[in-house]
């Protein structure tokens, strides 16, 4: 019972760790002259509660979503994917390439081959590094986080180059056909389907690893990659095709980027949510279920700011600040894990002293009759 | 008389709990002299110079350093009183040089370093020795003979006199042991003290002035290598009168040859040659043991047998068909081969997954654990219950990680999910190790089970006694090779020590 309490007390230990976040930034916001209450109010009711804030939560979920799913299933692999940046880049590439270049053809065609094209373009980008991994041994932090650079030259090149607008101001290509833009989720704002499409997505990741031996493979290397290959398990081809999966996750994040919100290819286009991929998948405790919970906190924070920024003259600064310290303590959280027989052993203690008090009452009303 | 012994261990006991891993050990090491301690695995041969080293107190006797009575509390103070020793895994820096490494941790060297003082210093001390060797090379751009010189100059560095080297040989390649032997006898012949642990006899025969031969924690003789031969070393060190329990194995008339072996070779992790030409042939409702020391081939021969490892030449093939090709998914589901790994740890198990998850690692691809890539947990959770049940697995839920379990219950769960797929080949590896008396029992039944059942097995150990009383026929690796395949009732202690000692039959005779 008592032991079922603490257990729960440690799994929720991230929750744990962003209240205490919020509670130190709390002191940032005040140092910075602001009473946190009023920040923090106008902070959660511009990211979750106004109908246009909450859209634009939505908007910036979308693509963190799909960054959290695409660290989060190497992961459990036991891969660690830098590379959600990059791969951003090149399914958003991929799609407008797909989008402008393609000959004319009903959106029902279209749509579905830019985002195929999307992730095509993720996926090759995830298995440069899955297959230096698998084949060659070559350390793939190193390689995604250089991946990301390049990846986000090339956007800049396309964007500047070769598909840049005539007489644009600054690099970005061609409008895409209004015919290729997705469907909007709330009348009246940016919020696109792409946060719908990540939400399946996440669910399906879910899925796959609850109830399927695709599932069991990847966990099983990812604990132990000298028992999954006794086990018969392919272990290089399958770790090649989960950066290749990934990647592909990560391309989507671009895609939807292209056809629900910018309908252009910008240079720069993305301000750093591969990274906040990351933050997600570790929030989430690598728990594709919960990624869905963790992104959506970490969008609202973001989007948040700027609403925060107007209503109490707080710097964006602060909250990036905060978030750093969401990371640093979901970080920090993640190092207590549960150890059954030190609780069982306190619990005991406690017990034995409570006798013990007991015994020692009984003794004293004894003896004064 | 008082200097007479370098060295001197007076009826030193050590135990681990219950357990004596050294039951009143004296040992008497005469200054300038190769030292030879030679024993089996578990002979007690590493643990005595841990004591002897202060990495363990003995629970009794005493230690005699130059005839004086020395309590030997730390590594440290060892070093401080001569003693140096090169353990069998390397401790050096892969990216610093050969004098970097040198030089490292050397006591009252204050806050500057010259490392051209000391690289005079030890091209002289390499000079007088014969250790040529250069300074400033990269560790890891150095072959392992030279890795190990670096090793010895380390210890010579810090003004050792008594060299201790344990199991110095195994991860040399052939034509590095030869060097290796020199340079021990250019120590001796330099005024050092060498004691070397060993379980090879040739390598005895030719540098050790004396020896020391271990069994089972205690002293089975000493006396100088003049005095005995290699017969005689092999008989005391597998020894004891040999008694082993009669398992009462129901007959089984041995079927067709299930597992036929030729000329297999194979590298090791440190791409050294660990089998070079092994040929067998093991028949269904046999169990052919393979003794041996540990190191000499067996873990490559278990793993390319079972696709774990790939051979560089030589053929496979079971029930007549050539299995070279197939992979490790392919040998155990179109061959029916099952494997219970040495490392039940860490290749038997996931630990860090529940049980009923280990439960399924074989067949989870295969109904009742699957169906077209789905799980069916609840058939597993059912299988793994009733194998808990059949298998006396004791646990609190099939849902426990199986890191909580004990390592008989670990093995009783590897062993019912490699037997309850019904094998027609059953590879085990070292299957009794570190298990308690009821878990070897209950281990051996179910390979005897097997047997019964007309599977082919073949059963890997160093444990002798287990070999003897479960096995129909027993190969003996050295260095690997087959050095003879024999029955239980020619298996004499004399015949199986010579072979272990890489003596084989036809050099005997």
């Amino acid at each position: 019972m008592m032991l079922d309490a603490i257990r729960t007390l440690y799994i929720l230990r991230p929750v744990w760790a962003v209240l205490l976040a919020l509670f130190v930034g709390a002191g940032l916001i005040a140092v910075a002259g602001v009473n946190p209450l009023d920040a923090y109010q106008a902070l959660f009711t511009g990211a979750f509660i106004d109908y246009y804030g909450l859209a634009g939560t939505l908007v910036k979920t979308s693509p963190i979503l799909l960054a959290g799913l695409a660290v989060i299933i190497p992961l459990r692999a036991g891969l660690l994917n830098i590379g959600a940046e990059g791969q951003i880049y090149m399914g958003g590439l991929f799609s407008v390439l797909a989008a402008l270049l393609l000959p004319a053809m009903p959106g029902f065609i279209h749509i579905p081959l830019c985002i195929l094209a999307g992730a095509l373009g993720g996926g090759l980008w995830g298995l440069i590094p899955g297959y230096l991994k698998a084949y060659r041994g070559i350390n793939e932090v190193i390689i995604t986080i250089l991946l990301n650079f390049i990846a986000i030259n090339i956007v800049s090149y396309v964007a500047g180059g070769p598909l840049m607008q005539e007489g644009a101001p600054y690099p970005y290509s061609n409008e895409i056909g209004e015919h290729l833009w997705l469907p909007w989720i709330m009348p009246g704002t940016d919020a696109h389907a792409g946060v719908v499409f990540a939400l399946i997505l996440a669910i399906a990741t879910y899925l796959t690893f609850r109830f399927t031996t695709v599932g069991f493979a990847l966990d099983t290397i990812g604990h132990n990659p000298q028992g999954a290959r006794y086990a018969g398990i392919k272990v290089r081809r399958t770790l090649v095709i989960t950066m290749f999966a990934a990647g592909a996750i990560g391309g989507l994040a671009g895609t939807f980027e292209v056809l629900g919100l910018k309908y252009r290819l910008y240079h720069l286009f993305s301000p750093g949510y591969g990274f906040d991929g990351i933050v997600v998948a570790f929030l989430a405790l690598l728990n594709p279920i919960l990624a869905p919970l963790s992104a959506f906190f970490l969008s609202g924070l973001k989007a948040g700011a700027l609403v925060m920024q107007r209503a109490v003259g707080l710097e964006t600064t602060v909250i990036e600040a905060i978030q750093g310290l969401v990371i640093i303590f979901v970080a920090a959280s993640l190092a207590f894990t549960y150890n059954r027989s030190y609780w069982t052993a306190f619990l005991k203690r406690r017990r034995m002293l409570d006798d013990t008090l007991d015994e020692l009452e009984a003794n004293r009303a004894g003896r004064q009759p | 008389m008082a200097n007479e012994y370098a060295l001197e261990f007076d009826q030193i006991t050590k135990l681990f709990g219950d357990f004596k891993a050294l039951d009143k050990v004296s040992l008497h090491v005469l200054p300038g002299s190769i030292h030879a301690i030679l024993g089996e695995n578990g002979a007690g041969k590493t643990t005595l110079m841990n004591v002897l080293f202060g990495l363990y107190q003995p629970d009794g006797g005493r230690i005699l350093i130059n005839g004086t009575e020395t309590v030997v509390r730390s590594p440290r103070q060892a070093m401080g009183l001569g003693m140096g020793m090169i353990h069998q895994h390397f401790m050096l820096v892969e990216t610093l040089s050969v004098i970097e490494n040198i030089v490292l941790g050397l006591p009252g060297q204050g806050m500057r370093l010259s490392l051209k003082e000391h690289v005079d210093r030890l091209s002289v001390l390499s000079d007088a020795f014969g250790f040529e060797i250069d300074p400033y090379a990269e560790i890891w751009k150095l072959p392992i003979g030279m890795r190990q010189r670096v090793e010895i100059l380390k210890v010579l560095y810090r003004d050792a006199d008594i060299v201790i080297l344990d199991e110095p040989t195994s991860v040399l390649a052939p034509n590095e042991i030869a060097n290796f032997l020199d340079g021990l006898k250019r120590l001796r012949d330099n005024g050092k003290t060498v004691i070397f642990i060993t379980h090879k006899l040739e390598e005895v025969t030719e540098v050790a002035d004396r020896i020391t031969i271990m069994q089972h924690g205690t002293v089975t003789a000493e006396k100088a290598v003049s005095e005995t031969n290699t017969r005689e070393m092999a008989r005391l060190m597998v020894g004891r009168d040999m008694v082993f329990e009669d398992l009462k194995k129901p007959k089984v008339k041995p079927g067709p040859v299930a597992v036929s072996v030729r000329d297999l070779r194979a590298h090791d992790d440190r791409d050294i040659e660990a089998l070079k030409g092994v040929s067998f042939d093991l028949q269904s409702g046999e169990i052919l043991g393979v003794a041996g020391v540990d190191g000499n081939g067996q873990r490559e021969l278990a793993e390319v047998l079972t696709g774990l490892r790939r051979p560089s030449s030589g053929k496979v093939s079971v029930f007549g068909q050539d299995v070279s090709t197939l992979s490790v998914y392919d040998r155990r589901h179109k061959t029916h081969m099952s494997f219970v790994p040495e490392d039940r740890q860490q290749t038997g198990l996931v630990l860090d997954l529940p049980v009923v998850k280990n439960a399924m690692l074989r067949d989870f691809r295969s109904w009742p654990f699957s169906k077209h890539g789905i799980l069916h947990m609840q058939n597993a959770r059912d299988t793994a219950t009733d194998w808990v049940k059949r298998y006396d697995i004791r646990l609190r839920s099939v849902d426990q990680h199986a890191r909580f379990l004990s390592g008989g219950n670990q093995q009783k769960l590897i062993f019912a999910r490699e037997v309850e797929c019904a094998p027609r080949i059953l590879v085990v590896m070292q299957p009794c190790k570190g298990l308690d008396v009821g878990a070897i029992d209950a281990v051996q039944r179910t390979i005897l089970r097997e047997r019964s059942r007309g599977t082919a097995v073949l059963y890997i150990s160093t444990e002798l006694e287990h070999i003897l009383s479960v096995c129909d026929r027993i190969a003996v690796m050295c260095s690997g090779e087959i050095t003879g395949i024999i029955s239980p009732a020619e298996a004499t202690s004399e015949r199986v020590g010579a072979l272990m000692g890489g003596i084989s039959d036809a050099d005997a005779a």
